[in-house]
C-alpha cells in the first residue's frame, strides 16, 4: 500500500519552505487516502489542533510540526463516507484563534457561523442538490402570519410546486426553522428536483420560523397551538390541501425536531406524519441530571414524560441521526420506543454531525418516504 | 386468450419506451401514411412539446391536444370540474384501501412460498389459494373504480354539456381525416382520463391502425396495470389501476419490466402472472416491438412472463 502523502514528504531531505509549497499546490486539503484523513495548517504557531464534534473521540486533536518548517499536520481515520465539519485552533503564546481551515475552501453554513468540510473517502453530495435547469421550479409566497398562540406575526413561506392548480388537492408539509432549511440546505431547489423527478409527491410546503427559538420550539403549548389551531386552519382554507391527517406532516431538525414531535403529541389525530432530523430527544433514566444546560429542562420533562407513557402521535414517521453527534444515542433509544407504540417508523444513520448539510442530504430520502412520488403513474 | 402466427396484418403495434426513438423506422416498414393522430396527454402540459414526435411521423401529424382539452373543460365547466375532483378522491381513496389488503395477501403469499417443511404439493395449493384471494381482490376493486365512473357518466351526462361535446366533435373531425393514431407515454392516469372523457375509441381509436408506447399502450387493454418494484416506500406490490380502453384485451403490458421489476425474483414474478391469468403480461422493454393483428391476437414471438416467472415468449408459454 503507497505510503500516505504526508509521510512522503517527511522523507524527503531537506523539506524546506520551497517544498512545503509544492506540497501544498499539489494536494486538496484535507488529504483524503482511503479512511486516512491529513489535515494541514501552515503559519507560525506554537500550538495547533484540529477541533470538530465526532461523538466518542478526542475532539481537539493536536497537530504535528514537520520539523522546524511553518507546517503542522495531524492524520484521522474516517470510515467510508463520512462528512465532518471542523475548525482549526491556534495557540500563539497566550492568544488562542479559531476559525476554519484556511487550506480548505470547502465550508458548511448554518445560523451560528461557518465551519471547514472534510468529506471522506466514498462522501458524495447527492445529485438532487444540484439545480437543474430542467427541472421545472416552484414559487416562495410570503406569508406573514398574526399569531395570538404566539403573540406575535408568524414570518412564514409557501412553497407551491411547479404546475400548481387549485383543481388539484396537495399534502402539506410544514417545517420547523424553515428560513434555515431553505438557507442552509437547499430545500428550495430540492423540492423543485424531487418533484421534478418524480420522487416526491408534488407537495405544499410551509417553512416556519421561530421567535425565541429556545423556548418556542421545547414542548411550548403557545407553539403547538399556533401551528395546529392558527397556521393549519389558515393553509387549509386558503390553499388546495388534502385536508386529512396522511396529508399532514411536520417537519425539524434538533429542536425543531422536538416541537415537531410535541405537535404532534398535543394533537394526536392531526398529523400523520412526522420527519424529525437530529431530534434533540435529551432525557434522563435515572434523575434529572441531562448534562444539557437549563434549555434542555423543558425537553428532558416532555421526553421523560413520554418515555414513561409512551403513545402514537402520527402514522408514520422518518427519524434520521449523524453517528458523529451526541443525540445519536438518543435517537437510537427513541425508535423502539416509537415501534412499539405501533408508529411506522423508518430510521436511517449517516456518518455525519449535527449539522445542516447532514440534514439537507437525508432530504431525499426522508422526503420521497413521507410523500412519495408519483412514479407508479408514469410510463415514458 | 386468442394467439397467432407472426405475419397477421398489424392492427396494433407495441413499442418499447422511446427513449431512443424507433418510430420513424417502424413507421417506415409498416408503409404506413399520413396524417397521423398524435396523443400526448400523458406529457400534461408538455403535451405539445411534441417536435420530434412531429418529425418522425415525417411532418405529417396532427395532435389531438386531449390534455389541453381536459383543462379547457375543467376550467369552463365548474361542476364537472368539482364532480372531476371529487371522482378523483374517491377512486384514490378507493386506491389506498384496496392495496392494504393487495399487502396482506401480498406478504401472505411470500410467507407460504418460503415454508420449506411442507410438501410441494401442498405448499402450490396453498399458493394457488392465496392468489385466488389476490384476484378476487382485483376483480372487486375494479368493479368498484368501474361504478365510481359510471356514477360519473350518469349523473355528470359529459356529451350533453357543451364544453365537452364541443372538443369530442373536433377530436373526431381530425381522427376522420387521419390514416393511424399514435399513443405516446407519460402519466396514465391523466392519459386514461382525457381519453375516456373525449371518447376517443369510438371516434377513431377502435377502427384506425394504432402505434403505442409506454402508458399509451397500457391504455389501450382492458385493465390497467402499475407496477413499480424499486418505489422508495413499501409496499411495491403492482396494483390495478383502472380499466382501458379495451382495444386489446386478454393483456397486461409491462413497459420498461426489467427496470421497474424484479425480473430476478421468479417467485414474485410467477404470482405475478398467475394473478392476472389467462391475461399475458407482456414485457414492453427498449426495442421491444409487438405487432397485434386485427384479430387481436399476441404474435409468438412476443416477449411475456411465464407461469414460472422467468421470461419467455408466448410461443414457449403456450407450448410449456
Amino acid at each position: 500500500m503507497r505510503r500516505l502523502a504526508i509521510n512522503r514528504l517527511r522523507q524527503r531531505q531537506p523539506v524546506d519552505e520551497a517544498t512545503i509549497d509544492r506540497f501544498l499546490e499539489r494536494h486538496e486539503m484535507p488529504i483524503i487516502e482511503g479512511s486516512k484523513c491529513t489535515f494541514c495548517f501552515r503559519g507560525a504557531a506554537d500550538e495547533v489542533w484540529v477541533c470538530h464534534r465526532i461523538v466518542g473521540q478526542p475532539q481537539r486533536v493536536p497537530m504535528r510540526r514537520l520539523g522546524e518548517t511553518s507546517l503542522w499536520f495531524t492524520v484521522l481515520e474516517l470510515p467510508d463516507g463520512s462528512r465532518v465539519e471542523y475548525q482549526i485552533e491556534v495557540r500563539r503564546g497566550d492568544h488562542y484563534e479559531q476559525g476554519n481551515d484556511p487550506l480548505n475552501p470547502h465550508v458548511a453554513n448554518s445560523p451560528v457561523g461557518s465551519s471547514s468540510v472534510c468529506a471522506g473517502a466514498g462522501y458524495q453530495v447527492p445529485d438532487w442538490l444540484t439545480p437543474d435547469p430542467d427541472a421545472r421550479p416552484g414559487e416562495i409566497l410570503d406569508l406573514p402570519v398574526p399569531s395570538k398562540a404566539l403573540r406575535r406575526e408568524a414570518p412564514c413561506r409557501v412553497y407551491l410546486p411547479a404546475r400548481f392548480s387549485d383543481l388539484h388537492s396537495y399534502p402539506l408539509l410544514i417545517v420547523h426553522d424553515g428560513d434555515d432549511y431553505l438557507n442552509y440546505a437547499a430545500m428550495k431547489t430540492v423540492l423543485d428536483n424531487l418533484i421534478d423527478r418524480l420522487d416526491m409527491a408534488e407537495t405544499i410546503v410551509v417553512f416556519t420560523n421561530p421567535g425565541d427559538r429556545n423556548v418556542e420550539y421545547a414542548n411550548s403549548s403557545r407553539h403547538a397551538r399556533f401551528i395546529a389551531a392558527e397556521l393549519l386552519p389558515l393553509l387549509e382554507e386558503r390553499f388546495p390541501l388534502l385536508g386529512k391527517p396522511s396529508g399532514r406532516c411536520l417537519m425539524g431538525a434538533s429542536f425543531g425536531g422536538v416541537a415537531s414531535l410535541s405537535t404532534a403529541y398535543r394533537y394526536p389525530d392531526l398529523f400523520g406524519s412526522l420527519l424529525l432530523q437530529s431530534g434533540s430527544f435529551v432525557f434522563t433514566d435515572i434523575g434529572q441530571d441531562h448534562g444539557g444546560g437549563e434549555v434542555f429542562d423543558p425537553v428532558v420533562r416532555f421526553m421523560n414524560r413520554y418515555r414513561s407513557n409512551p403513545r402514537k402521535v402520527a402514522e408514520r414517521a422518518f427519524i434520521s441521526c449523524g453517528v458523529y453527534e451526541p443525540l445519536i444515542v438518543q435517537n437510537r433509544s427513541m425508535v423502539p420506543v416509537f415501534d412499539g407504540t405501533g408508529m411506522q417508523i423508518r430510521y436511517v444513520e449517516a456518518r455525519d454531525g449535527h449539522s445542516w448539510e447532514d440534514w439537507r442530504d437525508r432530504l431525499g430520502e426522508g422526503l420521497s418516504w413521507i410523500y412519495p412520488g408519483p412514479q407508479k403513474y408514469y410510463y415514458e | 386468450m386468442s394467439e397467432v402466427d407472426e405475419g397477421a396484418v398489424p392492427r396494433i403495434t407495441l413499442l418499447g419506451p422511446q427513449r431512443r426513438p424507433s418510430l420513424d423506422k417502424v413507421v417506415q416498414a409498416m408503409g404506413l401514411a399520413g396524417p397521423f393522430a398524435t396523443i400526448t396527454a400523458g406529457w400534461q402540459e408538455r403535451e405539445f412539446d411534441d417536435a420530434e414526435l412531429h418529425t418522425h411521423l415525417r411532418g405529417d401529424s396532427h395532435n389531438l391536444s386531449l390534455w389541453h382539452r381536459l383543462q379547457d373543460v375543467l376550467a369552463q365547466d365548474a361542476d364537472l370540474a368539482v364532480a372531476h375532483r371529487i371522482r378523483r378522491d374517491w377512486i384514490a381513496q378507493l386506491q389506498e384501501l384496496y392495496l392494504i389488503g393487495v399487502d396482506h395477501t401480498m406478504r401472505a403469499v411470500r410467507q407460504i412460498r418460503e415454508q420449506t417443511e411442507n410438501h410441494p404439493q401442498v405448499l402450490a395449493m396453498a399458493v394457488a389459494d392465496a392468489e385466488e384471494v389476490l384476484r378476487d381482490l382485483d376483480r372487486r376493486h375494479l368493479a368498484r373504480v368501474h361504478a365510481v365512473h359510471a356514477e360519473f357518466y350518469e349523473r355528470l351526462v359529459p356529451h350533453e354539456r357543451p364544453v365537452v361535446a364541443h372538443h369530442r366533435g373536433e377530436v373526431a373531425e381530425v381522427l376522420s381525416r387521419c390514416n393511424a393514431v399514435v399513443l405516446a407515454g407519460g402519466h396514465v392516469a391523466e392519459l386514461l382520463d382525457a381519453l375516456h372523457l373525449f371518447n376517443i375509441a369510438p371516434a377513431g381509436l377502435d377502427r384506425l391502425p394504432i402505434i403505442a408506447w409506454s402508458a399509451g399502450a397500457m391504455a389501450l387493454t382492458e385493465r390497467v396495470v402499475l407496477f413499480n418494484d424499486n418505489a422508495s416506500r413499501e409496499p411495491t406490490w403492482s396494483e390495478v389501476y383502472d380499466g382501458g380502453m379495451g382495444v386489446l384485451r386478454d393483456m397486461v403490458l409491462l413497459p420498461s419490466a426489467h427496470y421497474r421489476l424484479r425480473m430476478q425474483d421468479h417467485g414474485r414474478m410467477s404470482t405475478f402472472a398467475h394473478r392476472f391469468a389467462p391475461a399475458r403480461c407482456v414485457l414492453l422493454d427498449p426495442g421491444a416491438k409487438v405487432q397485434v393483428g386485427y384479430d387481436g391476437r399476441l404474435p409468438a414471438y412476443t416477449p411475456v412472463i411465464g407461469s414460472d416467472g422467468r421470461t419467455t415468449t408466448l410461443g414457449e408459454a403456450r407450448d410449456a
